[in-house]
């Protein structure tokens, strides 16, 4: 779960990574009253998860009031790459004399948390790796021994900041990867990390990516919303329990298991249909789940087909094709569908559906022949 | 022979008297597995349809000899019971278990690793089914014959049906594994390939990725420098969008690295033929074969 900046800047302020003062808006008059607490200059940041928010205009200054009412204006509703602007992070303003980089992530290849250090920063990550590599010093950090002194001071040193704030750069390190182990982060990016003109050291930017599987020790951090992220059927699947991730296209989907979905999405596209989401109904999916699935699939309107395509394991076909029977007695169904059931109970299944002779559905052998056979139906 | 479960394999179930433990316990029995012994602390002394039940690994490993260990406990409690199931000395952990925190992962790799005592398979997998021989977890073991491919995956429902297609040509397999589908798991393609590689039952590797990461991509160097055998590769999620976890925690492109068309690439630029789709990884798989013989 990618967190806002303003979350990532409370987790900061938790473990003691030195932000700029700022305060959370969700319009403009809240913004206007938080610049004046503040004290002018700020800046008034939209909080949306995407890269280039300040190309796109969503980062601005205020002298005063009357700016900040402004820009609070201009900036909420507005829409950043696809994303509406919800709500604002309002900041004293910084003066800028360095901008570095740095990023704490779980390298997967590795198996260890690796903490990185640039003295360019302010720019985007992979733009400084393509630009400049050898100017991002990187380091894997034991995670049985966890981030010592000298692991932040061989960062500072290596990646040549001024000499002054070595060791408030050094310190904010090992407070980022304290973020990272108790925070159940996968990644925290501060980037710029600022340097001010009376050479304090701050986070002006916080990025942090939390595991959703550790979740439940932490209420807080659970609670954290992102509207401009939310998605209406993505909420109601999250509601049921089911995994659902919305796609563009005109064709939805279900299967068992994560894998054989990724794999479903890829056939449908192959056979020249695109996809209108990923579900995956999970192992051993009763008849409610499906009941569920069938509802949040149909509630994304784009649907003109729908493919179910379950090789069963645990999950067991006849369970399945019961479910199907009893979405098309609870939800107005007027999509055409394809199912194809194989591996456990198959043929009682298969037997289910052809007694219950459910308008607009038909059976498919295989799976490239359901997919092949869904993208013509979905036109 | 097939490779880390067979006849030799004696299995304790950490969360046998569960919902999930006992189900799957009784149906590795009932495959022929020794499935000798359960832990559920403060249980001892019960019993799960005959098959003893222990407060803790180490006493059920003394008791009945286990070498293998199967987790079917919650994700809070999973870290802890692999590395209790390490600490008691067993050679092999597989966690079935979905949904561990991943900095729980990094301790328990990191520990395992070092220690160097005990192999880790999962979490968040099917398991390991040696067809005729054993079955430790979730794979549904009545569609697999033993024969001479080997079948190593990040999926579970995605092996079934590649297996299957496999079936439907007259192949069988020598020892499907499932490594699963979290940022940190335990055994990775490379561990598992090797063993391949060793085992005189497996002719052919059939090895099943999907986004994240970049594991299919450093497996593709080893595949070049190390193996003998014959590999095809199959890749899910070249539909995923970037930044969306599709299902498996693991499964996620971030920003431009972990897509299937850049593992497809790195496997095809060392020679190992990739499926588009799982029909197509049988008749690869088929075709190869059929020209050895």
């Amino acid at each position: 779960m990618d967190l806002l900046e303003y979350q990532g800047k409370l987790l900061f302020k938790k473990h003691a990574v030195p932000v700029p003062d700022g305060r959370h808006a969700a319009t403009v008059q809240e913004a206007v009253e938080a610049a004046e607490e503040l004290g002018f200059p700020v800046v008034i940041k939209a909080q949306v998860q995407i890269g280039g928010r300040g190309k796109a205009g969503g980062i601005k200054l205020a002298k005063d009031r009357r700016e900040a009412e402004q820009h609070a204006e201009a900036i909420l509703g507005m829409d950043i790459r696809g994303l509406t602007v919800h709500e604002l992070y309002v900041e004293q303003a910084s003066e800028i004399a360095e901008e570095y980089y740095a990023a704490i992530v779980l390298d997967r290849g590795a198996k260890k948390p690796m903490a990185m250090l640039s003295r360019m920063g302010g720019m985007d990550v992979e733009e400084i790796a393509e630009k400049h590599p050898e100017a991002i010093v990187k380091l894997h950090v034991d995670p049985l021994i966890g981030f010592e002194d000298f692991h932040g001071r061989r960062l500072a040193f290596e990646a040549g900041i001024a000499d002054d704030v070595v060791r408030p750069v050094a310190a904010m390190l090992g407070r980022l990867y304290e973020v990272l182990v108790q925070e159940d982060a996968m990644l925290v990016e501060v980037n710029p990390l600022l340097v001010t003109g009376s050479r304090d050291v701050v986070a002006l930017d916080a990025k942090i990516t939390v595991d959703g599987n550790a979740l439940y020790r932490h209420e807080d951090t659970a609670a954290f919303r992102n509207p401009s992220a939310e998605d209406a059927q993505e909420q109601l699947a999250k509601q049921r329990g089911l995994t659902y991730v919305k796609l563009d296209g005109n064709v939805g989907i279900l299967g068992n298991g994560a894998g054989l979905v990724m794999s479903t999405l890829d056939v449908v596209a192959q056979a020249g249909g695109r996809p209108a989401n990923f579900l995956d109904a999970g192992g051993g999916s009763k008849a409610e789940a499906i009941v569920d699935a069938v509802e949040v699939i149909l509630s994304n309107p784009k649907v003109t087909a729908v493919l179910f395509n379950i090789f069963g394991g645990i999950t067991r076909c006849d369970e399945v094709a019961r479910g199907l029977v009893s979405a098309f007695e609870q939800v107005d169904v007027r999509v055409p569908f394809v199912v194809r059931l194989d591996g456990t109970n198959d043929e009682e299944g298969r037997r289910i559906l052809a007694e219950a002779d459910l308008p607009n559905v038909e059976v498919a052998k295989t799976m490239l022949g359901a997919a092949a056979r869904v993208v013509d139906l979905a036109g | 022979m097939s490779i880390l479960v067979g006849k030799e394999t004696r299995v304790v179930v950490s969360g046998l008297t569960g919902r999930e433990g006992s189900f799957h316990g009784l149906n590795n029995r009932r495959y022929g597995t020794a499935v000798v012994g359960g832990v559920t602390p403060g249980k001892a002394g019960q019993d799960v349809e005959g098959i003893p039940v222990f407060n803790t690994v180490h006493a059920a490993v003394e008791e009945t000899g286990a070498n293998t260990s199967m987790i079917f406990v919650p994700p809070r409690f999973a870290a802890d019971a692999i590395l209790e199931a390490a600490d008691a000395g067993v050679k092999l952990v597989v966690c079935i278990t979905e949904g561990i925190p991943a900095h729980d992962m990094l301790r328990v790799y990191t520990h395992l690793r070092r220690t160097d005592r005990t192999r880790l398979v999962g979490p968040n997998c099917p398991g390991v089914l040696s067809p005729s021989k054993a079955n430790v977890g979730i794979i549904p073991a009545h569609f697999f014959s033993a024969g001479n491919v080997g079948l190593v995956s990040r999926s579970g429902t995605l092996t079934y049906q590649i297996g299957n297609e496999l079936v439907q040509r007259g192949f069988g397999n020598s020892t499907i594994v499932g490594i699963g589908g979290d940022p940190v798991v335990g055994s990775s393609f490379i561990d598992v390939l090797a063993l391949f590689e060793e085992d005189e039952q497996t002719e052919l590797v059939v090895m099943c990725g999907e986004i994240g990461g970049d594991e299919e991509e450093r497996t593709a160097e080893y595949i070049a420098g190390h193996l003998s055998k014959p590999v095809v590769g199959y890749i899910a999620g070249f539909t995923a969008p970037r930044g969306k976890t599709m299902g498996h925690a693991g499964a996620i492109v971030s920003g431009s690295s972990g897509t299937a068309q850049a593992k497809a690439e790195a496997l095809e630029a060392k020679g190992v033929r990739v499926g588009r789709n799982p029909t197509e990884v049988a008749e690869v798989a088929a075709e190869v074969l059929g020209e050895k013989v």
